[in-house]
């Protein structure tokens, strides 16, 4: 086996590759992060920066509490996010556990949001500590279900474990699950990663491996999608593409709660990976409160003043 | 699509400047008998006029400077100069915006920077030195180390209120009194500082200020009256410096020019060092003496590293300074400019390869693409004079020893980078560096605890930390 011919997927090789790779300097990362998020984004980049993220986030619910009720009531936000408004886009997906997938394809294709994907997370989300065979059926089951997206989780501890065979294999054998019927993100937890190094080899080992995108985090565990970890992907991807001449997308999920945090995102890509990346096909936001606080600075930019939340929807 | 930043200016309205300014002698401001324009070398927008400093302002701003010495200055206790000193890096910090504002209007440089790096670096500057003043009897200087007296300052430029806080902090902290003259193209900040000190109740002249060209800085220098000087500029008139003064006793610290050799290794974090570069050459327009203006690349990540920084820099936003987006400003003076294009015409005619990326210059103002040059060898006159432009001059080597042989092989000594993930690599070629500063994995990062000088023609003497007290305190006992 080759994959796109850098490697032949034996531990051996990919060690080999990962161990090649340019370290990641901390304090020079998080410098640049820090930088970028200096930039100061007014008027119609603003205008414009907030119906891209809009377009960008995975309307997110991932709770022991959700129901059919919230899942619905949830498609109805995606497909329209702001009732009053017909301007305002969808947003990118839906991500939802893997027992809701049917109920939220049902409904959005029910209310007009057959554009909207169904995004499943999977292998044992979050923690990933599951056998192979369950992996594989839980993110059958998802797809069988009308899922076009499967969020998996990797194997923290076999890869702080060095073992990066392992990893790779369950990347492929989900990818191979995917088929054309899904598009695969790999998350790989970084809060657990913890180094930067840790989490362009993670990059690199999904990338190859088949992943149509990198994902930083569950949301169940802090830190999550920090600048500097966003940045090291997007290094990765820009140079992947360099090295493949094939395009993978980047999502940051877990602690992207407001606006400005949110366009720090979209300057990071713009400025790292390149405008190439700034569209959903390409970069997502995986988030659940992020959604109304976009909504309210759109309106404050159309309507000069800020609204009273209650001219949001809470679900 | 593509994410256009819409234009995000900083307002100048927080800046009042008047059409004319005097001197700043003995506490206040005296008008000037001659004038010269500043200008705004982004838009060549004349700001203010300023006066033209003579023997006879000169005479007087030492005079003042002596009295305020013997009458109150050396009889303050260091406690009472720290609350001083104190004081007004808590005005600066208050009035921040407003110095970064004018900075950026009168030198060209970007907002983000006097904003982000020299305002709170200026501030910094103080409220260190302030905690030294009443702890010099441990600066390792023997008992109740002596301050000189009045002490000439002369700075440049390029930072040119940074440059007065690392002159005038320490010269006041142990107990001089200062004639500080700033750069003919920036004086505006320096004249603004003038107004801190007599917000802060600086008692009078202890600080002068008078505003002039090299005419008025010779007359400083040469002046009896002055029992130090302080200068920062180019080694030409460094030179001149340390001649006017041989055989006096006048102490002096020079700092002057550089070369700097940012050198890579291998095994470099790639996308950091690329940064590292940026910043090392393209901050501050390049308008820095401990710029990292030679890359010294080992040759097999050469290309690929090239390749990099070629990316990065078509994504540097070269425009109005007063944009909080901007990385690379304007150019500080015709002269300057004029003087930059003449070095990069020498390196196209040395047959090195020039490249810049695609960007649109201001047709007023002064300006110059961010530029790098490769094929570069030792012998080129981009490789051995300083620039102090947005231009570098790339360089490999073979073997660790051929890049310190080579970055060592410069009549200067400011400054030096090392990238490398290996420590042992970077602690070994830190040691064999001919360099006042070595930055490992990082570059032009600058703190007032850490003392900054050059060897050979870069300079005399060091500025900050406990090793910059020095200059200015004759030892004790």
């Amino acid at each position: 086996m080759s994959f796109y011919g850098i490697v032949d997927g034996s531990e051996s090789s990919l060690k080999r590759f990962l161990a090649q790779l340019p370290g990641v300097d901390q304090v020079g990362a998080e410098a640049r992060a820090a930088m970028l998020a200096t930039r100061s984004i007014k008027t119609t980049s603003k205008r414009w920066a907030i119906d891209t993220a809009i377009s960008m986030v995975d309307l997110t619910t991932l709770e022991g509490a959700d129901t059919a009720g919230k899942v619905r009531a949830l498609c109805s936000k995606a497909v329209r996010p702001d009732p009053s408004d017909t301007t305002v886009p969808s947003v990118g997906a839906i991500c939802v556990y893997n027992d809701m997938v049917a109920i939220a394809r049902t409904h959005l294709d029910a209310i007009g949001g057959k554009h909207v994907p169904v995004a499943a997370v999977s292998t044992a989300f979050p923690s990933g500590r599951a056998s192979m065979e369950v992996k594989i059926q839980d993110t059958q089951d998802a797809i069988d279900a009308g899922a076009g997206e499967i969020d998996m989780v990797i194997d923290r501890g076999a890869f702080l474990s060095g073992q990066y065979g392992l990893v790779f294999d369950e990347i492929v054998k989900i990818r191979e699950v995917c088929g054309e019927r899904a598009h695969l993100k790999v998350i790989f937890e970084t809060g657990e990663l913890v180094t930067y190094d840790n989490v362009r080899k993670a990059s690199y080992l999904a990338m190859l491996a088949g992943a149509d995108f990198i994902k930083t985090s569950t949301g169940k565990v802090a830190p999550a999608a920090t600048p500097p970890v966003v940045l090291v992907m997007l290094e990765a991807v820009r140079d992947f593409y360099q090295m493949t001449e094939r395009r993978i997308g980047v999502k940051p999920a877990g602690g992207i709660r407001n606006t400005k945090d949110a366009i720090k995102q979209l300057v990071l890509v713009n400025e790292t990976a390149g405008p190439e990346w700034l569209t959903p096909e390409f970069f997502r936001i995986g988030a659940s409160a992020l959604l109304n606080d976009l909504l309210m600075q759109r309106m404050k930019m159309d309507d000069g003043y800020y609204a009273s939340p209650n001219y949001v929807t809470i679900d | 699509m593509t994410f256009e930043y819409a234009p995000a200016p900083e307002s100048r309205s927080i800046v009042d400047i008047k059409p004319k300014y005097g001197h700043f002698i003995d506490g206040k401001f005296v008008p000037g008998k001659k004038h010269f324009a500043t200008i705004n070398p982004a838009t060549e927008e004349v700001l203010s006029q300023i006066s033209l400093g003579g023997q006879s302002d000169v005479d007087k701003a030492v005079q003042a400077a002596q009295k305020a010495y013997t009458k109150t200055w050396s009889k303050l206790s260091g406690k009472e100069r720290g609350k001083y000193l104190y004081r007004i890096a808590r005005i600066l910090q208050e009035r921040a915006r407003e110095f970064a504002v004018l900075e950026t209007l009168d030198n060209g440089k970007p907002i983000r920077e006097t904003r982000d790096i020299d305002i709170p670096l200026v501030a910094a500057h103080f409220f260190y030195h302030a905690g030294w003043a009443d702890k010099l009897d441990y600066a390792g200087l023997g008992k109740s180390p002596q301050p000189h007296g009045v002490a000439g300052q002369i700075i440049p430029w390029n930072f040119p209120l940074l440059m007065l806080a690392w002159k005038v902090a320490p010269a006041l902290a142990t107990g001089n009194t200062v004639v500080l003259k700033p750069a003919e193209t920036t004086s505006l900040t320096a004249l603004l500082f003038a107004q801190v000190c007599q917000q802060a109740e600086l008692p009078d002249g202890v600080v002068n200020i008078v505003t002039g060209d090299g005419s008025t800085g010779a007359a400083i220098v040469n002046h009896p009256g002055i029992h130090k000087i302080a200068f920062t500029g180019s080694t030409d008139v460094g030179k001149k410096i340390a001649r006017a003064i041989a055989g006096t006793s006048k102490k002096a610290t020079l700092e002057l020019g550089g070369k700097g050799a940012n050198i890579v290794f291998d095994d470099a974090p790639l996308d950091e060092t690329v940064e590292g570069i940026v910043n090392g050459i393209f901050f501050n327009q390049g308008h820095v003496c401990c710029a990292g203006s030679r890359l010294i690349l080992q040759e097999g990540i050469a290309d690929e590293l090239i390749e990099k920084l070629k990316v990065r820099m078509a994504k540097i936003r070269v425009g109005d300074p007063l944009d909080k987006n901007t990385d690379l400003g304007a150019i500080n003076s015709k002269e300057q400019l004029l003087k930059i294009q003449e070095l990069a015409s020498a390196g196209d005619a040395e047959g090195a390869q020039r490249w810049s990326p695609a960007c649109t210059l201001s047709a007023k103002g002064f300006w110059f693409a961010p530029t790098i040059f490769t094929g570069v060898t030792q012998a080129h006159r981009i490789a051995r004079e300083e620039i102090f432009g947005p231009v570098l001059s790339i360089l490999t080597f073979r073997t660790p020893q051929e890049a310190i042989e080579k970055a060592n092989n410069t009549p200067f000594g400011l400054s030096a980078g090392v990238w490398s993930e290996k420590g042992s690599r970077i602690l070994w070629a830190t040691q064999q560096l001919r360099a006042g500063v070595v930055w490992a994995n990082t570059f032009n990062k600058f703190d007032p605890t850490s003392p900054f000088g050059g060897y050979k023609e870069s300079g005399w003497g060091r500025e900050g930390g406990k090793h910059g007290l020095a200059a200015y305190l004759k030892e004790g006992k």
